[in-house]
């Protein structure tokens, strides 16, 4: 399956997976998994949880590689001995960024400053150059007043905008984003949201996996819907998001009890929405 | 039956009690750190060997006077720092006085010298010369842990390992103490919410097998954990360009403030050296 891209027809694809399989010992998350996914894209990843996102997340950015299957990186392989090599491994780091779920594994530094210089640093940059790039993304995403902080005094909201920040200075091609919204509190998942949609028709690919349908449109052009390990659906948004039986069938969308306004209460299905 | 369940429920308290201790503890180190003081505002190489200056001679003066002076400096640096004499009469002045008063104990009574007192009912003699090597030995202490926990309450952790790169010690051992420092306070938030959240389910009493049971689970569930989060730590360090052997940047910058305050402390090192000889 590829992605449905038009204008990337013609294109080499940023990336091209073609029957990829990853076993956790007897577990397997992901299973002969075949996709394309083309340059200045925004693509989410929609799955219920352990439907092998945040593996696939992983395996794009070069941080383990598949059982079976090749991965493909702006068509040269991704293999654990390209990336090792000096030239390929560097290049790449610096033009695919991962951003974690979970920000308290990618804050490791004693200060925020600290942990947004780190990637510039590894890449070998100027101190000039990286002193000059912190300024100017902590100031895009107004954290410029944690600087000085040590992460474990930031709220969750905070943690996720700095972990962002030390992926965005190095200014990557390619922004993986895994679950950028969960655990945050209202203002600062729109804060992640708002960045998202700005990227719209921006020269970034942006691959993000969520299970919140609610943002999927703002967020990206096309999708695909992973469940147990393989793709069961790809496509535009609007159209993924008017399948009720495929979201049900890979538990995105699911029956639960409501409160209506004239004390009412019963169990349906339906897509949360927000006003404008 | 009362009593084992208190005593089941100090000892989650007191685990409780500890970690959370331990947290204030080090938040309260970081808020003076970068509070606005004298010895905040000093370069940490200068702040290291103007505080080792007046260490020195703290340690080898034999003048009372000497020793009595440096403290007072102690104290006047604690004061510009904005250091609580609260804090440190805590942490630094009883907590040592404990100690070395054990050790100091014996000398008025073992030391020979002019008889000044004589203890009543038991009879020991107490010499002018054994009080004053017991008052040599605290105020000496005394002075040299008040200005070594002067320094670590007025240095941010960042700045302390870059003081250690500035000395050489090797980036990826500093880098090392770094995460440490960084995740231990991760694990004690995960040990901390692992017991509130046991003590929130109790509602019998264990007994000591039990407990015991309890604290190995408890401490497999951590360490497995911990594991878990290393492991991710890697690969966020390698998704960065990490390979094995690490950046840092040494942004320090000595100024005419730090040269002078470096100038002050080696005229008062050097004065305590002369006239505690």
């Amino acid at each position: 399956m590829s992605t449905t891209n038009p204008n990337g027809a013609g294109q080499v694809p940023v990336f091209e997976l073609s029957d990829v399989t990853y076993r956790y010992r007897e577990v397997t998350a992901l299973s002969h998994l075949a996709l394309k996914v083309n340059a200045c894209r925004r693509v989410a990843l929609l799955g219920a949880n352990g439907s092998g996102k945040s593996t696939l997340l992983r395996i794009l950015n070069g941080l383990c590689f598949p059982d079976e299957g090749t991965v493909r990186f702006c068509g040269r392989p991704l293999t654990e001995e390209s990336i090792q090599n000096d030239g390929f491994g560097l290049d790449f780091r610096r033009r695919v960024g991962l951003v974690f779920q979970n920000p308290d594994v990618q804050l490791f530094s004693p200060t925020v400053f600290d942990e947004v210089a780190f990637g510039p640093l590894q890449l070998r940059w100027p101190s000039d150059q990286v002193r000059r790039k912190i300024t100017e993304t902590l100031e895009m995403l107004e954290i410029t007043h944690l600087k000085d902080r040590s992460p474990h005094h930031l709220s969750t909201g905070e943690k996720k905008r700095v972990a962002l920040a030390s992926v965005l200075i190095l200014d990557p091609e390619i922004l993986l984003l895994d679950e950028p919204t969960a655990a945050l509190d209202p203002k600062s998942a729109s804060h992640m949201i708002d960045f998202l949609v700005r990227a719209r028709g921006g020269d970034k690919t942006i691959v993000t996996t969520t299970h919140d349908l609610d943002i999927t449109e703002d967020i990206a052009d096309e999708c695909f819907v992973f469940h147990e390990g393989r793709i069961a659906a790809a496509g535009p948004p609007s159209e993924i998001l008017s399948d009720a039986p495929l979201l049900k069938s890979t538990g995105l969308m699911h029956s639960h009890l409501h409160v209506h306004r004239s004390g009412e209460v019963h169990a349906h299905s339906h897509l949360h929405r927000h006003e404008h | 039956m009362a009593a084992k369940h208190s005593i089941n429920r100090a000892f989650l308290e007191r685990t409780t009690a500890g970690f959370v201790d331990a947290m204030e503890h080090a938040f309260y180190a970081e808020q003076t750190a970068r509070a606005d003081g004298l010895l905040q505002r000093l370069d940490p190489r200068v702040k290291l060997l103007g505080i080792l200056a007046l260490v020195v001679p703290a340690a080898a003066s034999r003048s009372f006077g000497v020793i009595a002076g440096l403290f007072a400096i102690a104290l006047a640096l604690a004061a510009l720092s904005r250091v609580s004499f609260g804090v440190l009469l805590k942490r630094v002045w009883i907590a040592v006085l404990l100690f070395t008063g054990v050790i100091a104990l014996p000398a008025p009574f073992v030391t020979p010298g002019r008889v000044v007192y004589h203890l009543p009912v038991l009879g020991w003699s107490v010499t002018a010369q054994g009080l004053a090597s017991a008052g040599y030995l605290v105020l000496r202490v005394e002075t040299a842990a008040t200005l070594c926990v002067l320094l670590v309450l007025t240095t941010p952790w960042n700045h302390v390992l870059k003081t250690l790169r500035v000395f050489r010690v090797p980036a990826v051992l500093v880098t090392i103490l770094g995460m440490t420092y960084r995740y231990l306070f991760l694990v004690l938030q995960t040990a901390h919410d692992m017991f509130e959240s046991r003590r929130s389910r109790m509602i019998g009493e264990l007994t000591g097998r039990e407990r015991r049971r309890v604290a190995v689970s408890s401490a497999g569930v951590l360490m497995s954990k911990t594991f878990d989060l290393s492991n991710e730590v890697y690969l966020a360090m390698q998704s960065r360009g990490y390979r094995g052997e690490v950046a840092v940047l040494d942004e320090f910058q000595i100024g005419n403030f730090d040269w002078a305050m470096l100038a002050a402390f080696a005229l008062v090192s050097i004065a305590a050296f002369w006239l505690g000889r």
